[in-house]
C-alpha cells in the first residue's frame, strides 16, 4: 500500500484493523507504538544534546485551542499532550487517556452516544500540579465558550454533560453520534483548568504567550520573529525525552532554509520541508538523510460545479482525460508526487486502490466533448447551448511550479478546444472568499480531506457543507450527490472500522465517476535531516513531522 | 519661532490621520483578510470562521472599526496582533532592536567607507580610482541586494565556512562575538547599497568645496593639500551629508526587508512582510504609523534645525 507500511512494524495489517476495532486494546497491547523500542535501546539516559527544527512560518500561537495553523503545532506536539495520539499507522493510541474507548471495551455505548474516558494517574502539568479529569472537563468546555476565540469546533459543540466521576474517570453524552470524534481528540490537547480558569479573558491569558503543559518539553522561551526554545521535560510520564533542547527556528524564505539545511544550521526541516526542486541535489548531500514520505493532501483542479461549464459531466471526463499528469509529475515536479484517483490519502486504512486508472488520451477527451455536443467555434473554442468552454483558473501568484502546471494545461486543454485563462491571486487573497465561497471558476490546491485519520470527509464533499449555500463546512467546489450525502451521514454514525471502510469505498467510487475535482497527485514530501538524528519517524496522520520530537535522540 | 513650531505640529498631525484613514481603508479593502490562512485547514467550517470574525470585531462596518481603532490609538493602546495576541507596541519593540543593530552597523560602515571613497574620488578626480569607483557604485546599485546575499551566502558561508549562512546568533550562544560574527555579511551586504549612495554624494560635495574660493585662498597662502583637505574641505562637504543621514533615519529603523528575509534577521522589515502576508492588521497598522511618525518627525526635526540656520525660513 505505501511506504509507511513498508518500513520496520510490528503488526500486519490485519492486527492493524484488530487494534483499531478493539480501540482501547491496542494501549494494552502494544504500549510501545509511539515510541519504536528499537530506539530505546540506543537512547540517553539522561536528555542531552539539541535539535534546530527549521519552518518556514512562524510559529504564533501557543494555547492549542486557539485558532491556529498547522505550524503552531510543531509546538503543540511537543509542550501538550491529547487524550489519544494518531500513530504513523493511523491508529489512535491512548496518550493522556489509560486506554482507547471503544464499544467493545465499554468506553463508547452501544448507541454510541455515552462516552467513559480512563484517563492516566501518573501526569503533572510542567508547574507541577496534577493533571486530572477537571482539566479535561475544563478544556471541552472553554472550546464551546462563545467568547473564547476557539479553533474548529467541529465534534466538540455536539459534547453535552459533562461530568467528572473521579480524578481518572470522566464521562459525557454526544448530542448525536459522531465516529470521527475520536480522530478530533487526538487534535485536542489538554490544557490546564488550575492556570485558566483565573482569567478574565481566556483570550488575552499570560499563558497564550507561555504555555504550561504535559508535555515531554517544557517551555523556555520565545524570540519572536526568530526561535523557540522548549527544554525537556524530566518527569514525562511517555518516552523520552532524550534531548535536553528543542528548538524551533523560523526562516521565512525556502530557498534561504535548505540553504541553511545544507550549511548545518538547521538539524531538521519540518513543515514545508524540502522543495521538489532541491530534492535531488538535496538527497547528494553527505551527512543527510533525505526521504520521500507520503502526505495526506491531494493536489487537483478544483472544479466550481454550479458555473455552467462544469455541470456537463462529460466536460470533467474530457478535461481530465486531457490531463497528462505523468508529465506534469516528473518533468514540473521532478518526479516527487504519486499518481491517485482519489482524495483518501494513500497510506490510509480507508485508501480504495481498485478505482480506474487515468488515462490521458487528448483523442478520447475530443471523442467525449463531440459526442456530448460541444461544438468547436469559429475561434476554436467548444460551446454548447450558448455556453463557451471557456473557464479561469487561479493559484497562488508566486508558486513557480503550480503556475507551470497551469500553463501546461492551458496548452493541452486548447488542443481539444478548451479556453483555460490564468488567473493568480495571493494566497492571503486566495484562500479568503475567493475560496471559501466559491467564487472561482477553477483552482489549483492541495486539500487535506481527512482529520487525523479519520476517513470522513463530511466536511468537503456533502450538499450540507456548502457555504455558498448557507451551508456549513467548506465545500468549495459545490459537489453535491444525494447518494454521497447518505453514505456520509452513515459513515459517520459507524464506529467499526471493516463497517466504515465498506462505506468510505464506496463514497471513493462515486466521487472518482462524478469527477468534482480532477485530482493531479498526491502529495510527496522531501523530508530532511542530519544524519545521526535518530528516533525520528514520518506520520503522515499528523500535520508536523515534529509530532514525536519525544522520541528523537542524538546517535551516541 | 513657537507659532511656526504650532503651525508645523498641527499639519504634521492631519497628516497623520490622513495617513491612518488611507491605511486603514486600502487594508480592509484587500479581499481575504486574517482569516484566510485558515481556508485550507481541515475541518475549518465557515461558522467557525464567522464566529472568529466577530470575536475579532471584523463583522463590524468599516468606519466603526476605524473609529475605534483610532480612539484606543488615542489612550495609548495600539491594539493586539492577531497572530499572537501580544500588544501592537511589543511586536514592534521586539524587532525594532534586531533592525537597529543591523541597520546601525551597516550605517557606520556605509559612511566610514563611503566618505573616504567620495573624498579620495574628488581628489583623485578621472583616476584610476575615481573611474573604479564610479563603476563599482553603479554595480552596487543596479544589482538588487538579495543577490549579493545569496552571492555572500555561497561564497562566504558554504563554500569557504568563514561566516553563518544567517541568524542574528546561535541559539544557545549569545556572547557578544557570536552576535558580531553574524552580523558581518548582512551589514556589510546591506552597506553595499549606501556606499554606493554615500560615496557619490561625498564626491559631489567635496568638489564642489574644492572650487570654492576660500580653498583657492588657503592653497595660495602655501598651505599643504592634505592639511587642506583637513582643515577645509572634509568639514564642508559633510554638512549636507548630515541631512542626507537625517533623511535616512526612517529607513533605519523600518528595517531592511530583503537583506533581513536572505539573512533570517527577525526586524522590522520581516515583521512588515510577515504581518503583511498574514492580514494581521493591528500590527500592520501599528507599523504603517510608526513609519509615518518617523517620516514626519525627520521632517519636523529638519525643518526646525533648518529654520534656527536660517530666520528668512521662519518669515515665509
Amino acid at each position: 500500500m505505501t511506504k509507511v507500511e513498508t518500513t520496520k512494524q510490528t503488526y500486519s495489517r490485519r492486527e492493524t484493523l484488530r487494534l483499531m476495532a478493539a480501540g482501547g486494546l491496542a494501549g494494552l497491547v502494544a504500549p510501545n507504538l509511539l515510541g519504536s523500542p528499537a530506539f530505546g535501546q540506543t537512547a540517553p539516559a539522561k536528555p542531552t544534546g539539541r535539535v534546530v527544527v527549521g519552518l518556514s512560518q512562524e510559529p504564533t500561537v501557543f494555547n492549542p485551542l486557539m485558532a491556529h495553523t498547522e505550524v503552531d503545532d510543531a509546538v503543540h506536539f511537543s509542550v501538550f499532550d491529547a487524550l489519544f495520539r494518531m500513530d504513523p499507522q493511523g491508529v489512535l493510541q491512548p496518550n493522556l487517556a489509560a486506554e482507547v474507548p471503544s464499544q467493545k471495551n465499554g468506553g463508547i455505548s452501544q448507541d454510541g452516544l455515552l462516552w467513559h474516558i480512563r484517563l492516566r494517574d501518573d501526569v503533572r502539568w510542567h508547574d507541577g500540579a496534577p493533571f486530572t479529569a477537571e482539566d479535561v472537563k475544563f478544556t471541552l468546555e472553554l472550546i464551546t465558550n462563545p467568547k473564547f476565540r476557539a479553533w474548529r469546533t467541529s465534534g466538540h459543540s455536539l459534547v453535552r454533560d459533562i461530568k467528572v466521576i473521579s480524578p481518572t474517570e470522566i464521562t459525557w453524552r454526544m448530542e448525536s453520534v459522531f465516529a470521527p470524534y475520536l480522530s478530533f481528540l487526538a487534535e485536542t490537547f489538554m490544557v490546564p483548568k488550575h492556570l485558566l480558569e483565573k482569567e478574565a479573558d481566556p483570550n488575552a491569558a499570560g499563558f497564550n504567550q507561555a504555555p504550561i503543559g504535559t508535555g515531554a518539553f517544557k517551555w523556555a522561551q520565545r524570540i519572536a520573529g526568530d526561535h523557540i526554545e522548549l527544554v525537556a521535560n524530566a518527569e514525562y510520564f511517555g518516552e523520552g525525552p532524550y534531548l535536553e533542547r528543542l528548538v524551533f527556528k523560523y526562516i521565512p524564505d525556502m530557498t534561504v532554509l535548505y540553504t541553511q539545511f545544507k550549511s548545518g544550521d538547521i538539524d531538521l526541516v519540518d513543515q514545508a520541508y524540502i522543495t521538489a526542486d532541491h530534492y535531488a541535489e538535496a538527497s547528494k548531500l553527505s551527512d543527510r538523510v533525505v526521504t520521500l514520505e507520503p502526505g495526506a493532501s491531494v493536489e487537483s483542479i478544483y472544479l466550481n460545479l454550479e458555473k455552467p461549464q462544469f455541470k456537463d459531466p462529460a466536460v470533467r471526463q474530457a478535461l481530465y482525460a486531457a490531463m497528462d499528469r505523468k508529465a506534469i509529475i516528473d518533468a514540473i515536479y521532478y518526479g516527487v508526487g504519486n499518481l491517485t484517483e482519489t482524495f483518501m490519502p494513500q497510506q490510509s486504512y480507508y485508501y480504495n486502490p481498485n478505482l480506474p486508472a487515468q488515462e490521458y488520451n487528448l483523442d478520447r477527451a475530443r471523442q467525449i466533448l463531440d459526442e456530448a455536443g460541444w461544438v468547436p467555434g469559429s475561434d476554436g473554442v467548444r460551446a454548447k447551448d450558448g455556453v463557451r468552454l471557456s473557464f479561469s483558473n487561479a493559484t497562488t501568484a508566486g508558486n513557480n511550479l503550480r503556475e507551470q502546471v497551469q500553463q501546461f494545461l492551458q496548452q493541452t486543454f486548447a488542443e481539444i478546444g478548451v479556453e483555460m485563462t490564468i488567473s493568480n491571486l495571493p494566497g492571503a487573497v486566495m484562500w479568503g472568499d475567493f475560496w471559501l465561497k466559491s467564487q472561482f471558476d477553477s483552482a489549483i490546491s492541495g486539500v487535506t480531506y481527512v482529520i487525523a485519520a479519520d476517513p470522513d470527509v463530511t466536511n468537503r464533499l456533502h450538499t450540507r457543507a456548502i457555504v455558498a449555500k448557507g451551508g456549513k463546512g467548506s465545500n468549495t467546489g459545490q459537489y453535491s450527490n444525494p447518494e454521497v450525502d447518505a453514505l456520509l451521514e452513515k459513515g459517520a454514525r459507524t464506529f467499526d472500522p471493516e463497517e466504515r471502510r465498506a462505506i468510505y469505498f464506496r463514497v471513493q467510487e462515486i466521487v472518482r465517476q462524478d469527477l468534482p475535482f480532477l485530482p493531479l497527485f498526491a502529495y510527496t514530501n522531501v523530508f530532511g535531516r542530519k544524519e545521526g538524528l535518530e528516533g525520528f519517524k514520518a506520520n503522515a496522520n499528523t500535520r508536523v513531522a515534529s509530532w514525536h520530537a519525544a522520541g528523537w535522540h542524538w546517535k551516541s | 519661532m513657537s507659532g511656526f513650531l504650532l503651525n508645523r505640529l498641527y499639519q504634521s498631525l492631519i497628516l497623520l490621520v490622513i495617513v491612518s484613514i488611507i491605511g486603514f481603508t486600502i487594508l480592509n479593502l484587500i479581499p481575504g483578510g486574517p482569516l484566510a490562512q485558515y481556508g485550507l485547514d481541515p475541518g475549518m467550517t465557515q461558522e467557525d470562521l464567522d464566529r472568529l470574525k466577530e470575536q475579532l470585531g471584523l463583522n463590524r462596518p468599516l468606519w466603526m472599526q476605524y473609529l475605534d481603532w483610532a480612539w484606543r490609538l488615542l489612550q495609548g493602546d495600539w491594539g493586539h496582533s492577531f497572530r499572537d495576541g501580544a500588544t501592537v507596541l511589543s511586536v514592534i519593540g521586539r524587532h525594532l532592536s534586531a533592525t537597529l543593530l543591523l541597520m546601525g552597523s551597516s550605517t557606520v560602515i556605509a559612511i566610514a567607507i563611503g566618505t573616504w571613497i567620495g573624498i579620495r574620488g574628488a581628489t583623485h578626480r578621472y583616476s584610476a580610482f575615481d573611474y573604479l569607483a564610479t563603476v563599482g557604485a553603479m554595480v552596487a546599485l543596479s544589482i538588487p541586494t538579495f543577490w549579493f546575499g545569496l552571492v555572500g551566502i555561497y561564497v562566504f558561508s558554504l563554500q569557504l565556512g568563514w561566516l553563518p549562512a544567517g541568524n542574528m546568533y546561535t541559539v544557545g550562544d549569545g556572547s557578544l562575538l557570536n552576535y558580531l560574527h553574524h552580523l558581518i555579511l548582512p551589514s556589510v551586504v546591506l552597506a553595499l547599497v549606501h556606499v554606493a549612495i554615500w560615496s557619490r554624494y561625498m564626491r559631489t560635495a567635496t568638489l564642489d568645496v574644492i572650487s570654492q574660493e576660500f580653498v583657492k585662498t588657503a592653497r595660495a597662502k602655501g598651505l599643504s593639500e592634505r592639511r587642506i583637505l583637513m582643515k577645509h574641505v572634509v568639514g564642508n562637504a559633510l554638512l549636507p551629508m548630515i541631512t542626507l543621514a537625517g533623511m535616512q533615519l526612517p529607513s533605519i529603523l523600518t528595517g531592511a526587508l530583503v537583506t533581513e528575509t536572505v539573512f533570517t534577521w527577525p526586524g522590522m522589515g520581516r515583521l512588515f512582510l510577515d504581518s503583511l502576508g498574514y492580514s494581521d492588521y493591528p500590527v500592520v497598522m501599528g507599523l504603517l504609523m510608526f513609519s509615518a511618525i518617523l517620516v514626519i518627525l525627520g521632517n519636523l526635526i529638519a525643518d526646525i534645525a533648518v529654520a534656527i540656520v536660517d530666520p528668512r525660513i521662519r518669515m515665509s
